[in-house]
């Protein structure tokens, strides 16, 4: 076990991965960098550098720089699964998640069911979300809710180095079609990680702070922000539950559930936009199946339904925070 | 000419397994036996064969949704994909994929496909998958002249030239893209030519023409065997039916159909070579026309007659399905 940071945690298990399985590929823009160049190979390692070092390690076949073009990188990476290898592809952010999708949600997500259970489809599409960086409308979308919606796929969402390790050995080991979203506010955050090879089921979720007043259930970098709140409330004796459910699918229900049937109240936090989200997902989910345990309004805690702005004072105020959480928490605990 | 009689025996076969599936479909879809969109292969024969007279079970093959002559000339099973096509248990993919996603992966068949574009970037992912085995297995794209618009059809050329690896993407130019010609919706016109420019060897070849179509498609296996990369092969090929059953054609012109099946049957074409050659005999083909016939025929009485698939079986082969 040792501090390492969420980028070097899933650079270690890429690393580990690919030793322990030659099977494993990986293919992107840049996973490389240099190629062509006069610079040469290995000049870069990815953009955020999560690939650094694999291209010395195991070479050409199995670390492969690609044109920019999202669709074939994803398409080459459902291909290739299908005959018998485990690609890791890397986009290079979610937003482009809309030149690749027909790979994802027509091809790779129902081999499987299409073909009557024949097919596996071992692949993991690793991309950057999240807002924060100043990027602008086209590099900053958190869009998870899109791929949970597609039947097939499965869709992981680490908050911690911990649990990016070893999900993301959960998806390279697996046998369906995995969107890992990173966000890329996290890569710098550390935290403790062993230094072996572990893996963490998909659909397990994880409570990060315990209480009896009320479940706060959040994704990615915002079960950051709902933990800060819930230190806040319990000073003053208020005690909350958090829920991060690691996995947007499979989605740890029964947890979400649980919780709530004790607290009676649910706040949910996504970065998504609010439509069709994980948040209106899950107040959907609780108020269907909890209802009678509720005591409040469920409350959702969102951006809203705009494209994410560049000016930062606009970007901050798009972004969940703590104090719109311990509003909305304040405000289930007043039942309004 | 280097095929024996036997590869001659079997390319017939094929294609004649090809075009009598697709006429009895086109008479069952007609009486509304079969449920769904059905895209059908009659006229292309040759491109099929041709292509996948080449290939071994260790080669894989990614389809369109006119895809039941690839499927066939791979090895698909006849009876099973006649099951599959009317939605009956059996069916090669349990019912679930239909016309549109044969797939049998021990053949290397990695599917029909519903997208049209969506094929050539999963064939490149193959060709990955095949040239690090290293055992020399090679993947071919399928695609009509409507996919050569496509991005995605761009992306994964070029993606199998920078890589170098065993690709081959065959272009079946049958002159419309769905409803619309060639002439209108390809720029150029030249298939082959928007290939050529990515830097691979690109060659058009006679998709009527069964020997035209296997000695292009060899050079093609040869050279992405032997590490040489990829190749796209522009096949002129004619539909003999609509786009889609149902099409009423009122794009073609008068007596279209009928000057294409008269001059331009491969299977015509096939059996007047072969036979003038020496090579079989009218006697001999006349015995697989007939084995032939007799394979359809079950295959539509064993699809009429299996039942439904069980309703349970709609929830299986996805990991939750909630």
């Amino acid at each position: 076990m040792s501090v390492k940071s969420y980028r070097d945690a899933i650079n270690e298990c890429l690393h580990q991965e690919m030793e322990r399985d030659q099977t494993v590929i990986v293919l992107g823009e840049d996973v490389v960098g240099g190629s062509g160049t006069e610079g040469g190979k290995e000049a870069i390692g990815g953009v955020f550098s999560l690939t650094a070092g694999l291209w010395g390690k195991f070479g050409d076949n199995r670390v492969i720089d690609t044109p920019i073009s999202e669709s074939a990188i994803v398409g080459a990476a459902a291909g290739a699964a299908l005959a018998g290898l485990r690609p890791v592809a890397e986009i290079m952010f979610t937003d482009f998640l809309g030149l690749c999708l027909d790979q994802i949600y027509n091809q790779a997500a129902k081999f499987k069911y299409m073909f009557g259970g024949k097919a596996k489809t071992p692949m993991v599409v690793r991309m950057t979300t999240g807002a924060g960086m100043s990027a602008a409308a086209q590099h900053s979308q958190t869009n998870y809710a899109w791929v949970t919606n597609i039947p097939g796929v499965k869709s992981i969402v680490p908050s911690t180095p911990y649990d990016a390790k070893g999900l993301l050995a959960s998806a390279i080991r697996g046998e369906d079609p995995v969107v890992f979203f990173e966000n890329k506010l996290l890569y710098m955050l550390k935290g403790e990680v062993p230094d072996e090879p572990y893996t963490i089921p998909l659909g397990k979720g994880v409570l990060t702070r315990q209480g009896k007043d009320a479940t706060i259930v959040a994704f990615s970098r915002m079960v950051h922000l709902a933990n800060t709140v819930a230190d806040k409330l319990a000073a003053e004796g208020i005690t909350c539950d958090v829920i991060d459910p690691r996995t947007t699918s499979p989605l740890d229900e029964e947890m979400i559930l649980e919780s709530v049937s004790q607290t009676g109240r649910l706040i949910v936090v996504d970065e998504s936009n609010p439509r069709c989200s994980l948040a209106s997902d899950i107040a959907g989910l609780v108020a269907s199946k909890a209802f009678e345990y509720l005591d409040a309004p469920i409350k959702l805690v969102t951006p809203p339904h705009t494209p994410v702005p560049f000016a930062p004072n606009l970007e901050q105020a798009y972004l969940p925070n703590p104090d719109k959480i311990e509003k909305a928490v304040r405000q289930a605990l007043e039942g309004i | 000419m280097q095929l024996n009689r036997d590869q001659l025996e079997k390319a017939y076969r094929l294609m004649k397994t090809i075009r009598e599936f697709e006429e009895r479909l086109h008479i069952e879809i007609a009486k509304g036996e079969i449920p769904g969109f059905t895209h059908l292969y009659s006229g292309q024969e040759a491109c099929a064969v041709g292509v996948c007279e080449n290939l071994t079970d260790k080669d894989y093959v990614v389809s369109t949704h006119r895809g039941h002559g690839h499927c066939i000339a791979k090895g698909v099973d006849v009876p099973g994909m006649m099951k599959e096509i009317y939605g009956k248990s059996g069916g090669i993919c349990g019912g679930k994929g239909g016309s549109m996603h044969i797939a049998d992966l021990g053949k290397g068949m990695l599917g029909a496909n519903g997208i049209v574009g969506g094929g050539p970037p999963i064939a490149v992912g193959a060709a990955i998958a095949a040239r690090n085995k290293g055992d020399g297995g090679v993947a071919v794209a399928f695609g009509g002249d409507g996919s050569c618009n496509q991005g995605t059809v761009f992306e994964a050329m070029n993606l199998a030239v920078v890589l170098k690896v065993p690709a081959i993407f065959v272009f079946e130019n049958n002159g419309y893209s769905e409803h619309t010609g060639v002439a209108y919706a390809v720029g150029s016109g030249d298939v082959a030519a928007r290939a050529a420019a990515f830097g691979m060897p690109a060659i058009k070849a006679d998709g009527s023409d069964f020997f035209s179509v296997y000695e292009a498609t060899r050079e093609a296996v040869e050279r992405a065997r032997s590490g040489g990369g990829p190749t796209t092969l522009e096949l002129a090929i004619c539909r003999f039916y609509g786009h889609v059953e149902g099409d009423p054609q009122r794009y073609r012109g008068k007596g279209e159909v009928q000057r294409l099946r008269e001059n331009l049957d491969c299977l015509k074409h096939f059996r007047a070579r072969v036979t003038e050659a020496g090579l079989l005999s009218n006697a001999q083909l006349d015995k697989l026309d007939t084995e032939v016939l007799d394979l359809i025929e079950n295959s539509v009485q064993g699809a009429r007659s299996a039942p439904p698939p069980a309703v349970e079986t709609a929830l299986a082969d996805v990991y939750n399905a909630y």
